[in-house]
């Protein structure tokens, strides 16, 4: 017999015997799932799936087989959001087999149907488990983006300057974002100074001072000037050694240092009120 | 897919044009269409100045994963590039003072291939995917 | 062919590209500054470039010859109101347009030029 064949005959079966292995199924699932969740709830969730695969199975309509993976996913993720993890959502689906080898186990004479209908189930329980993790690889990918945002603040901190302070190791991303920032903030602002805080770096190696030039080149192109502060002694050691030249850009220790310099170019000075 | 021949300057003005359309619906974000714009007018311009002419193709692409990208296919029958690696060096020129611009239009885009004959002309397709 | 309008206010000629160029364009322009400067004597010029969304190494270096054939006749050359997007772009290119003075916009354009003008 063909594997279609097949399929419908397991399809019969399984609908003539629907209370009993629906009913059995519910009772194997419950006590395999460690989600909270009345029987009630369970029942009627596996039951519209059990009804879906009869669907999907009679190869009724295109539309069935879809429906039965979308709603395994919405299984999924329900039971993910309840803190069961994927495995015991496909462990509920798998206990679907159990239930329905116990009633033909006796006769004998379904194997083929039931080898092609294990496989199925198979498929459907592996479909769960890769639900579960596209939809958390997603939540991860959307909170990296998240850090980087958050880690890339642009302040003002007077009239035309504003600062950039950078946390975290200044990678190539990091800089595009850093740039893109920076000069949208320079566009709004009207700002012709911008101040650079590198304390926050961890290390300033040569691909990373290649980065900050890059930063200020685009600045000077928007007829900004930048200033570099944050240096701390161990990172003064390390860029002095790898010979890394900043040029003409200027360099300060600290921020307070940078904002005097960046007034003192404004033609602004600080004195007592 | 859209194929523009390059003849004249303004066709290498309509490279850009399409490149920007296709891009912007593409969902490159506005950076990143900028770049691969930028890449397509160096190639346009290389196609038309140094291959006698050529024609550029823009198509919109999909990745396995999902991901929208837009790839552009630049071809010329000239008299191609004697010396690839040289010519992917940056600052390299020809005569006149205008640098074929390949190693800067390769660091705009994700991906560059290029493949060129001497006397039977250039082929060079980038592509940018959207993030 | 486009043309690239040249307007002289005081002692400044004011540029302002609006359309997507193409090369020959850009080149007119150049002559077009070369005549301008050697007949009005001016000591400044402004190229405002706003509204241009591609800047590749073509222009940027017809941008930087403007500026060392200004300097030629005496006039310092300011590009004012680069977008963003493209001066990210040139960065990645490695085209810095040295000799070519920058500020945000046109009025911070005219102030630089203000103390040599």
């Amino acid at each position: 017999m063909d594997i279609d064949s097949n399929q419908a005959r397991m399809a019969e079966f399984l609908r003539d015997s629907r209370d009993k292995v629906l009913a059995r199924w519910c009772e194997l699932a419950m006590t395999s799932s460690a989600a909270g969740g009345s029987a009630d709830e369970l029942r009627l969730e596996l039951g519209d799936l059990y009804a879906l695969m009869l669907r999907a199975m009679a190869a009724a309509d295109e539309s069935a087989a879809g429906e039965l993976a979308a709603a395994l996913a919405e299984l999924s993720r329900t039971r993910a959001r309840a803190g069961a993890s994927p495995g015991e959502t496909a462990l509920s689906v798998f206990t679907l087999k159990d239930a329905v080898y116990e009633l033909v186990a006796d006769s004998g004479d379904m194997v083929p149907e039931f080898l092609a209908f294990s496989r199925l189930i198979d498929e459907l329980g592996v479909h769960t488990f890769e639900t579960f993790a596209a939809a958390r690889e997603q939540i991860i990918a959307d909170q990296a983006v998240s850090m980087l945002e958050l880690s890339t603040p642009v302040v003002k901190l007077w009239d035309g300057i504003i600062a950039v302070p950078l946390v975290g190791t200044l990678d190539s991303a990091r800089t595009q974002l850093v740039m893109e920032k920076m000069l949208e903030a320079l566009v709004a602002t009207g700002a012709d100074h911008a101040v650079i805080d590198i304390t926050g770096v961890p290390t300033v190696d040569t691909e990373v001072a290649q980065h900050l030039l890059k930063t200020v080149m685009a600045a000077r192109l928007l007829g900004a000037e930048c200033t570099i502060c944050g240096i701390r002694p161990q990172i003064a050691h390390t860029i002095v050694s790898l010979g890394i030249e900043f040029g003409d850009i200027a360099t300060k220790a600290t921020l307070a240092d940078a904002l005097a310099h960046a007034l003192g170019r404004s033609g602004l000075r600080v004195g007592p009120a | 897919m859209d194929d523009q021949p390059i003849k004249s300057g303004d066709d290498v003005v309509r490279v850009r044009q399409l490149v920007r359309t296709a891009a912007a619906a593409g969902g490159l974000s506005l950076v990143d269409q900028t770049k691969l714009v930028t890449a397509a007018s160096e190639l346009a311009r290389n196609a038309l100045v140094h291959g006698g002419g050529g024609a550029a193709r823009v198509e919109a692409i999909t990745a396995a994963n999902g991901r929208r990208g837009i790839r552009v296919t630049f071809t010329d029958s000239g008299p191609g590039i004697p010396d690839l690696e040289m010519a992917l060096t940056d600052g390299w020129t020809t005569g006149g003072g205008l640098g074929l611009g390949l190693s800067g239009a390769r660091r705009l885009v994700d991906e560059f291939s290029l493949t060129s004959e001497p006397g039977a002309g250039t082929s060079v397709v980038v592509s940018k995917w959207s993030r | 062919m486009e043309r690239v309008p040249i307007i002289k206010i005081g002692q400044v000629l004011f540029v302002s590209i609006q359309i997507d160029l193409q090369d020959d364009s850009v080149l007119q322009l150049q002559e077009d500054l070369a005549d301008e400067l050697a007949v009005t004597k001016a000591r400044g010029v402004i190229i405002d470039i706003t509204a241009v969304e591609i800047v590749d190494s073509f222009i940027g270096r017809m941008l930087t010859m403007i500026g060392s054939m200004s300097r030629l006749f005496d006039a310092e050359t300011v590009l004012v109101g680069m977008r963003p997007a493209v001066a990210i772009t040139l960065t990645e290119l490695g085209l810095t347009l040295p000799g070519v003075r920058t500020a945000l916009n046109a009025e911070k354009g005219m102030r630089l030029l203000g103390g040599s003008v």
